[in-house]
C-alpha cells in the first residue's frame, strides 16, 4: 500500500505540469452498411481535464476536430478549347489525400493557429490540399487552380466539410462535434484528431478512428465479386437469362 | 427507396431506376433494340461510375434479348448458320473491347474514350438511318417502286474470298466482312455498353441484303450471346458489374419492353426508321453538345484508387 502510494505520488509529480489532457471518444467505432444506407452521422464528444497545477490560459480554448476517411488517388483534369471542343489537356496529380475530410472547429481555424502551424498539422481544408505531400508544387502558381478545384468539387460533393461552428462546448471543458458521412463516402478507415489549442498553441491531442464497414448482404456481394470475379460474372449473367426467360413466359401470347 | 449499390458504393432511388429501366425498356421494346445506348448514359449522368454504368448495362440487354431471342426462336426466325459466324466474331470482339476498356480505364482516358465513340458512331449510324428513311419516304411519296435487285447485282465485299452459303438468309458471300462487323460491333458494345442492336439490324440489312423477320431474330439471338459473355467479362476483369443494378435495371427493362413490344405494332415501317434514326441521332448530338459547349466546371475529377 505504501509502496503503491509512493508510486502514485511519484507519477504525479513525474507529469509535466503544465498541460491539459484531451480525451476524445466516438459515438461508435463501426458504421455498417446495410441495404438501406444513406449515409450516416457520428458525434465526437470530448474533455479537457486540468489539475491544480494547470497553468491558467489567458485565452478561451479552441478545439479542432479533424476526420480524415480513406486515402485516395485522384487526378484533376482541366478542359481547355482545343479548335471547336473541349478537351482535357492540363491534369494535376494528388496522391495519398483523404477522399472524405471534415474540418470542425469551434473558431474558424485562421483565428486558431498560424498559417504554419495549419499547414504543418494539414488543419482545415486548405491545409489538406495544400499539404506538400498530396501533391506535387509546380512553379508560381500553376497548381493553384487544380488544388482550388479539387477543394471545390469535393466540397459540392458533400465530401469534405469546413464548420467553424462543428465544435461547440457544453461547458468550459466538455464539447461534442456532430459529424456527417454522406452516402458516396467509401468504405474504409476513417481516422478523428481531435486538438486543443490556446493562443495558436497546440495543447494536447488525441487520436482515435472508426470504420465505414459494408455488412451482411452488401459485404458477401462484395467478396464474391471480388474473390469469385468469374462465377460472379456467370451468376449475373444466369439471373438475366433467368428473368429473360420468365418475361417470355408471362407474356407469351400463343 | 434508396437502396446501396454494393459494387458501386452509392445509394439509388430504386423506384427511379426502375422507372428509367422501364421508359428506356418500352423504347427498346418498341424498336426491337436493346436500349444500351439510352441506359447508360444515363446512369452515368445519375452518378453512376461510367465503368458500372457499362458492364451492369450489358447484363439488362442480356435480359432483355433472352426474351426477344426465344420469341425468335419460337416463330423459327434466326439463322443459326450466320449467326455462328457472328458469334464467333462477335465474342473476339467483346473480349478485345473489355482488355481496352480495361486499358483506357488504368489510363485515366476512359470518359474521353466513350463520349467520342458515342459522338462518332451516333452522328454517323443516326445520320445514314435518317438519309435512308428519308429517301424511303420521297419514293413513297412519289409512288416510284424501290430499285429491284437482280441477280449477280451486288457490292464488292460479298465477292471477297470464303464465299459461303446461307441458305435462311438468301445470302452468298464471303464470311469476311460478316465476322469483321461482328468483331466491330462486339468491341464497340463492350466499350459503350451496348448491344448494338442498332448497327447489326440496319448492317444486315441494308449491307447484307438479309430478309428482316430472319435479321431481327438473329441479331437478337447473336447480342444475347455477346452480351452474356461481356457480363462475365466484365466482372472477371474491371469488376464492372453490380449485381443489385442489374436487377432493378432488368426488372424495369424487360416489363418495359413488353408494352413497347405491343405499341410497336401500331406503328407503319417508314415511320418507324424515321423516329429510330432521330433518337440515335439525338443521342450522338447530346454527347457532341457536351463536347462542344464551354463547360460550366472545366475541372474535373478522377479517382483512380482509394485505399480502405
Amino acid at each position: 500500500m505504501r509502496i503503491a502510494l509512493a508510486l502514485l505520488a511519484g507519477s504525479l509529480a513525474a507529469a509535466p505540469a503544465q498541460a491539459e489532457t484531451l480525451i476524445a471518444s466516438l459515438s461508435t467505432s463501426r458504421v455498417a452498411i446495410t441495404s438501406n444506407y444513406t449515409g450516416a452521422s457520428i458525434v465526437v464528444f470530448g474533455a479537457i481535464e486540468r489539475d491544480a497545477q494547470t497553468i491558467s490560459r489567458a485565452g478561451p480554448y479552441d478545439i479542432v476536430v479533424m476526420v480524415r476517411g480513406p486515402r485516395a488517388s485522384i487526378v484533376v483534369r482541366q478542359k481547355e478549347p482545343m479548335g471547336p471542343i473541349w478537351l482535357n489537356r492540363e491534369q494535376q496529380r494528388f496522391v495519398d489525400i483523404p477522399y472524405y475530410v471534415a474540418a470542425l472547429s469551434s473558431r474558424a481555424v485562421e483565428q486558431v493557429a498560424t498559417d504554419q502551424l495549419r499547414t504543418r498539422l494539414k488543419i482545415g481544408l486548405r491545409g489538406v490540399v495544400y499539404s506538400p505531400e498530396v501533391s506535387v508544387f509546380r512553379g508560381g502558381e500553376a497548381d493553384g487552380p487544380f488544388r482550388e478545384a479539387l477543394l471545390r468539387l469535393q466540397k459540392q460533393e458533400r465530401l469534405w466539410i469546413e464548420s467553424a461552428r462543428g465544435v461547440t462546448f457544453l461547458t468550459s471543458s466538455l464539447f461534442r462535434s456532430p459529424v456527417q458521412i454522406p452516402a458516396i463516402a467509401p468504405p474504409g478507415n476513417y481516422e478523428v484528431d481531435v486538438m486543443l489549442f490556446s493562443d495558436n498553441v497546440m495543447l494536447s491531442r488525441s487520436q482515435t478512428n472508426f470504420e465505414l464497414v459494408k455488412t451482411g448482404f452488401e459485404q458477401q456481394v462484395a467478396a464474391v465479386a471480388r474473390e469469385w470475379s468469374i462465377l460472379y460474372g456467370l451468376v449475373v449473367a444466369a439471373v438475366a437469362l433467368l428473368f429473360g426467360w420468365i418475361a417470355s413466359v408471362i407474356f407469351r401470347r400463343d | 427507396m434508396q437502396v446501396y449499390l454494393p459494387i458501386a458504393e452509392i445509394p439509388v432511388s430504386v423506384l427511379l431506376i426502375l422507372a428509367m429501366g422501364a421508359a428506356v425498356g418500352f423504347i427498346s421494346g418498341l424498336f426491337g433494340i436493346g436500349g444500351g445506348f439510352l441506359m447508360t448514359p444515363l446512369l452515368i449522368f445519375l452518378g453512376i461510375p461510367p465503368a458500372i454504368a457499362v458492364g451492369t448495362q450489358q447484363a439488362q440487354i442480356a435480359a432483355s434479348s433472352t426474351t426477344s431471342a426465344l420469341a425468335a426462336w419460337r416463330r423459327d426466325s434466326i439463322d443459326l448458320k450466320l449467326a455462328a459466324f457472328l458469334l464467333g466474331g462477335g465474342f473476339v470482339g467483346t473480349m478485345l473491347g473489355v482488355l481496352f476498356f480495361a486499358l483506357m480505364r488504368r489510363a485515366g482516358q476512359l470518359e474521353l474514350v466513350i463520349v467520342v465513340s458515342y459522338v462518332s458512331l451516333f452522328s454517323v449510324v443516326g445520320g445514314l438511318m435518317l438519309k435512308e428513311s428519308v429517301s424511303e419516304f420521297w419514293r413513297s411519296r412519289r409512288g416510284a417502286a424501290r430499285p429491284v435487285r437482280r441477280a449477280g447485282d451486288h457490292p464488292a465485299y460479298l465477292g471477297l474470298p470464303f464465299r459461303m452459303r446461307f441458305p435462311r438468309s438468301k445470302l452468298y458471300a464471303s464470311v469476311i466482312p460478316i465476322v469483321g462487323l461482328a468483331m466491330f460491333i462486339g468491341f464497340a458494345g463492350a466499350v459503350l455498353g451496348i448491344g448494338g442492336g442498332f448497327i447489326l439490324v440496319p448492317a444486315l440489312l441494308y449491307l447484307f441484303r438479309v430478309p428482316p423477320a430472319i435479321v431481327i431474330g438473329t441479331s437478337q439471338f447473336q447480342i444475347l450471346w455477346t452480351t452474356l459473355a461481356a457480363t462475365v467479362l466484365h466482372a472477371a476483369i474491371n469488376d464492372a458489374v453490380d449485381v443489385v443494378l442489374a436487377l432493378v435495371l432488368i426488372v424495369g427493362g424487360v416489363f418495359g419492353a413488353q408494352f413497347g413490344a405491343r405499341a410497336g405494332r401500331n406503328l407503319r415501317a417508314e415511320l418507324f426508321r424515321f423516329l429510330l434514326a432521330l433518337l440515335v441521332l439525338a443521342v450522338g448530338l447530346r454527347f457532341a453538345i457536351e463536347l462542344v459547349l464551354r463547360p460550366q466546371e472545366p475541372f474535373s475529377l478522377q479517382i483512380l484508387e482509394i485505399q480502405p
